[in-house]
């Protein structure tokens, strides 16, 4: 049996990152927006008092990875896990590059997924989160290869772990390899289940296809975001098929809990607490049965 | 490649200008024009895309008849319904009991309605990972077959979780301990496809193609232009040499002359070697060594760039962490 446990040299190096609660004020000089929901101007410092949330109508907006680890994490230390992976252009995708560039520079990050080590409630867990700006959010070799190896950090020392998602679907550049990723990360949840450790998925708008089909639908609990969209096929795929009509925005969480593949859709002021609430209900003692 | 169909003409019409003494030249030369571009990339993804659905071309169930010496075929996931998109049961191939399921495409209109054109639903997975289950209860190897354009991308799929369902049923796959061998008989459409993908051994049948998504949808969402459906099909090196380069399938099974629809028997024979073959090594091997070696095999999937590992290793980093 494959031994998850005594793999070694999954992350390669740490990256520190300090979390902070509060978000510097220079940067909410002029920044207005309206709500896509309801239309009532907001101002940028409302929303983050919000949690960028409309405070009318509770509308959730899209958090960039690091906005979603500054939510989640405790005040401290973001340990990221290899931040120096890159991703290549295996099938020789034209205008791949150049995307990647493009993305890298507009968003700062240099893939779809931010993983790491840090402590929510408390206690330490394994952390990844997905960011949808980063060409959909979708999963490619880096965004597979750096889930697996956060669950394998997981398994192998026993903590547990939480996924944001967010994501578009496999990353057509890169072909069949990214197809593979939805094998490889659900391979990789047997690492958490052979351990005992708790896998928490939280699915923000939007979660669909490959990424959905694949590690976000296996958690130990599944919950969602209000009003995250969250569909197998996209509306275009849809169309081009089988010609049925489906509405963009449709189906939402709240239509998966409904139907039994959610355990709960929780707003967003309630999510630190609902996972801090899920690590403490889950103790994992070192040297516990494995 | 003798299969393709320019070369032949190509031929017939040399060896009559020989035997005729007419002067073919002109023609001839256009053949070749046109033989020279069919064996471009882009035509070549093309051709192997066309085989593939080829509606002629030998389905699940043609293999199943052609290769088991007897076969019984089960119904149901026993939560919701039965799939006539996704077949399955138990067989005996070579004398030896096995458990095969697969996605089964219809022949003609009427029985691809039924069949729902090999798109399955969840209960069409969810009956795949029960065949599972129960073959690995009684020692049986796993035999998967994939044919499918896509899972059924619809509401009807959406409200019974389609996406858990292939989720949970690659997760699945994972853990069984008996052996596991998966043949790509034509289309390997997108997440309807590696859904009952994951395996000891891959194959592929040389006329058939394993991809992220079509190469219409390709086109449409990436390329802007559905028209440009053979460019991204050279696009998204969904033939089966690419495959084996990337490590995504183990090895192609050679198809008679002019595809499996010339010779569906011959086609049949050729994989049931591959089938046999592959089976033999993986007796060898007991449950855990497969466990170990099917995760390393998904684990590993992949290509992305790091720099040289640092001197502390990630235990002792994670120690100074704690």
């Amino acid at each position: 049996m494959i031994e998850f446990g005594k793999q070694k040299g999954w992350i390669r190096y740490l990256t520190e990152h300090p979390v902070r609660r509060k978000r510097d004020e220079r940067l909410f000089i002029d920044e207005k927006h309206s709500c896509p929901s309801c239309q009532r101007p907001l101002t940028a410092q409302e929303m983050e008092a919000a949690l960028y949330t409309c405070p009318h109508c509770t509308h959730h907006f899209r958090l960039t990875a690091w906005e979603r680890i500054r939510y989640t994490a405790d005040e401290g230390v973001f340990q990221e896990f290899s931040a120096d992976m890159e991703t290549m252009n295996p099938l020789g995708f034209p205008d791949y590059e150049e995307k990647l560039g493009s993305t890298m520079q507009k968003t700062g990050l240099k893939e779809a997924v931010v993983t790491g080590l840090c402590k929510v409630g408390g206690r330490e867990v394994v952390l990844g989160v997905m960011d949808f700006r980063f060409i959909g959010g979708s999963m490619g070799s880096v965004v597979g290869e750096k889930v697996m190896r956060a669950m394998l950090v997981g398994a192998e020392k026993r903590l547990p772990v939480i996924v944001f998602t967010a994501s578009g679907g496999a990353r057509m550049q890169e072909g069949i390899l990214s197809l593979m990723q939805m094998a490889k990360t659900a391979v990789a949840t047997q690492a958490l289940e052979k351990r005992r450790c708790p896998y928490f998925v939280v699915l923000t708008d939007p979660t669909t296809a490959g990424v959905l089909a694949s590690f976000a639908m296996l958690g130990d609990v599944i919950l969602a975001e209000p009003g995250a969209l969250m569909r197998f096929a996209g509306a275009r795929v849809v169309a081009g098929t089988i010609r049925e009509k489906v509405p963009e925005n449709f189906p939402l969480s709240a239509f998966h809990l409904d139907r039994g593949f959610l355990d709960a859709v929780v707003p967003r002021q309630e999510l630190k607490r609902t996972l801090s609430f899920l690590i403490a209900t889950h103790p994992l003692a070192q040297g516990g049965r494995g | 490649m003798s299969d393709n169909p320019i070369r032949q003409k190509l031929a017939e019409l040399k060896g009559l200008a020989r035997t005729a003494r007419i002067d073919l030249s002109r023609e001839i030369e256009e053949l070749e024009k046109k033989l020279e571009a069919s064996l471009m990339p882009e035509n070549e993804a093309w051709r192997r895309v066309e085989l593939a659905r080829h509606p002629e071309r030998p389905t699940t169930l043609d293999y199943a008849h052609a290769m088991f010496d007897d076969f019984l075929e089960l119904h149901g996931d026993r939560t919701f319904a039965d799939d006539p998109a996704m077949v399955g049961g138990i067989a005996l191939l070579g004398g030896r009991p096995v458990t095969f399921f697969g996605h089964q495409k219809g022949k003609n209109m009427k029985d691809n309605l039924k069949r729902n054109f090999g798109m399955a639903h969840p209960e069409g997975y969810r009956k795949a990972l029960r065949l599972a289950h129960q073959a690995e209860k009684f020692c049986r190897p796993v035999l998967s077959f994939i044919d499918t354009p896509g899972a059924f991308p619809g509401v009807s799929a959406e409200e019974r979780g389609i996406s858990q369902a292939i989720a949970a049923t690659m997760k699945g796959f994972a853990e069984l301990t008996v052996p596991v061998v998966v043949t790509v008989l034509g289309e390997g459409g997108s997440g309807g496809a590696i859904g009952i993908g994951v395996g000891d051994v891959v194959l592929i049948m040389e006329n058939a193609f394993y991809s992220v998504i079509s190469p219409e949808g390709c086109a449409s969402i990436l390329l802007r232009d559905p028209s440009k459906a053979r460019h991204s099909a050279s696009l998204l090196k969904l033939t089966p040499e690419y495959l084996l380069e990337f490590k995504v399938v183990d090895r192609i099974v050679r198809e008679p002359p002019g595809g499996a629809h010339r010779d569906p028997a011959g086609a049949a024979s050729a994989l049931k070697t591959a089938i046999m073959t592959a089976l033999e090594d993986l007796d060898k091997k007991n449950g855990d060594t497969l466990l170990a070696e099917r995760h390393a095999k998904y684990l590993s999937l992949g290509v992305f760039a790091e720099q040289e590992p640092q001197r502390k290793s990630l235990l002792q980093r994670l120690r100074d962490f704690f």
